[in-house]
């Protein structure tokens, strides 16, 4: 144990001066940006205030029968464009998340594909739904394409991953039986993801289900609309009636999620 | 400095000149030409990294070759295209190392694969296979001992019940060919010999001709009815498991204190 070995050795651990600097520039440049924001006490007394007045005008909930009935015409759109847009863009995503797959398909095919679904990415539901509603109208159809481009934008990307993450050599034992594509494709790809799709794709239609309720507010149908319009006539106790219908509807769609993975563990 | 003895009579598969290069100027393969006979078994032995693997793969070309020809029944199979290359695929059964079984899907399932060069996508996905393959499937699962398993997943077995399952879907492509690669090394000793026990007897009773990568001599010596030893790429040994003297040996794995 002379000074001479020690130093022979090199450090155990080497630093990471790259990532050392990047975790440093992006402390200064939060706190940089935080400054910009201009928050003082007296702004957030007056914030605390506001908002005690704002959710005091929220109680108790409008249930009047026409609200009621406005409300659950609404919700029904609005599942209708989750659960129809959900179907379409995961029927989608599983072509397109294969294509997009770089283990199994050859690069001129990956790359287009992998284009395309970041261009499906690129923009959020909701101005995606201006472009619906500008082409086909308003109503649930502009809010079903809409949501259908989005979800095409996620899960065919992460549909793509998964198969990227397979191992390969399932599919070679398949292909060595002399099977055709199609049947490498349902003996040794889908069984290796199948689970893991059914994750992405009851996420997405929980996705789906809340941002149904967003696209409303362009004219692409739903739930979205009647809240705005709640919101602007200052009726805040109608729009809590519609907040804790969106609430129980995320919750009941939790639970129908969590029974469906069960089933495809 | 190959072996005098040459296998004689029919040939099961034949190999010329065949070259691998997985990098440009780095031969894995130099210019191999062996005939495997056409009945028993035959191991091929060497070294780790000596291109056993790659030459049982350009075999049924899970690795395309750089250069030679594999003649199959008339065929070369390195010209092999498309529909021509899996038609030829589906008469040649394969063995792997680490079994290689769908996970996800029954032990029935794994073993019904072996027919999936035959069934429409449709129908495989539906798994409407024909009542033959089933009765197939049910006869081979009571030879390899796992009729109790066919509807557990692959993922639930053992190693030595993966590497059975693993043998009966090669065995239900009715292959003319059998290939193994290294088929036991990732068993326990014992487990390995009943493997090996339980493919030389299925390629008995089927008359279906063996090719084994195996990097165990003794298990070589004891199953195999012909020897093919490699080393660097070339072929050094090639003959009876008799023939394979301690000198063979030195030569195809270097030194000696091992083989005390």
């Amino acid at each position: 144990m002379t000074g001479a070995t020690l130093q022979a050795r090199p450090p155990a651990f080497l630093p990471n001066w790259p990532a050392r600097l990047a975790w440093i520039a992006l402390a200064i440049y939060t706190v940089y940006a935080a400054s910009l924001l201009d928050v003082t006490w007296a702004r957030f007394v007056l914030g605390l205030e506001q908002g005690a007045r704002f959710i005091s005008r929220m109680f108790p909930p409008d249930t009047a029968p026409d609200k009621l009935a406005l409300l659950a015409k609404g919700l029904y759109e609005t599942v209708e464009i989750a659960v129809i847009a959900s179907i379409l863009g995961i029927l989608l995503s599983l072509p397109i998340g294969l294509l997009a797959a770089r283990n199994l398909m050859p690069p001129w095919v990956t790359w287009p594909t992998r284009l395309f679904v970041v261009l499906c990415r690129s923009f959020h539901q909701v101005i995606i739904a201006i472009l619906f509603v500008k082409a086909v109208g308003f109503g649930a159809l502009a809010g079903i394409l809409a949501l259908t481009v989005a979800s095409i934008g996620f899960v065919a990307k992460l549909f793509a991953e998964a198969i990227e993450e397979i191992s390969m050599k399932q599919v070679e034992a398949i292909r060595a039986t002399g099977a055709p594509f199609m049947n490498v494709i349902t003996y040794g790809v889908m069984p290796q993801v199948l689970n893991r799709f059914v994750g992405f794709a009851t996420y997405q239609f929980d996705s789906n289900l809340r941002n149904s309720t967003m696209v409303g507010i362009v004219g692409a149908g739903g739930i979205g609309g009647t809240m705005f319009a709640a919101f602007q006539k200052f009726d805040y106790d109608y729009l809590l009636t519609i907040l804790l219908a969106i609430i129980a509807l995320i919750m009941l769609s939790e639970v129908l999620q969590n029974w469906i993975k069960k089933i495809y563990r | 400095m190959v072996a005098a003895e040459r296998a004689t009579g029919a040939v099961a598969i034949e190999v010329r000149g065949l070259c691998k290069e997985y990098k440009r100027g780095v031969p894995v393969l130099r210019d191999i030409s062996i005939a495997f006979p056409d009945r028993g078994i035959t191991a091929v032995i060497g070294p780790s990294g000596t291109g056993k693997s790659t030459l049982i793969r350009c075999i049924n070309r899970l690795v395309e070759p750089t250069a030679g020809q594999v003649l199959f029944h008339g065929l070369d199979m390195v010209k092999l295209r498309g529909r021509a290359l899996r038609e030829a695929r589906r008469r040649i059964g394969m063995v792997f190392q680490e079994y290689n079984l769908v996970e996800r899907l029954s032990v029935m399932e794994n073993v019904l694969s072996g027919r999936l060069g035959y069934v429409s996508p449709l129908k495989a996905w539906l798994r409407r296979y024909p009542p033959a393959d089933i009765d197939a499937a049910w006869e081979l699962l009571d030879t390899v001992g796992l009729t109790a398993f066919a509807n557990q997943r692959a993922d639930a077995l053992s190693g030595g019940q993966r590497q059975r399952v693993g043998i009966a879907r090669a065995v239900m492509q009715h292959p003319a060919l059998l290939l193994a690669d290294e088929p036991t090394s990732s068993l326990d000793p014992k487990t390995s010999v009943e493997i090996m026990e339980l493919m030389t007897a299925l390629a008995d009773s089927r008359r279906i001709p063996v090719i084994l990568n195996i990097h165990n001599v003794p298990l070589a010596r004891r199953f195999a009815t012909h020897v093919i030893g490699m080393a660097g790429g070339h072929v050094v040994y090639d003959g009876t498991p008799e023939g394979l003297t301690d000198d063979h040996l030195k030569q195809i794995y270097g030194g000696e204190d091992w083989l005390e």
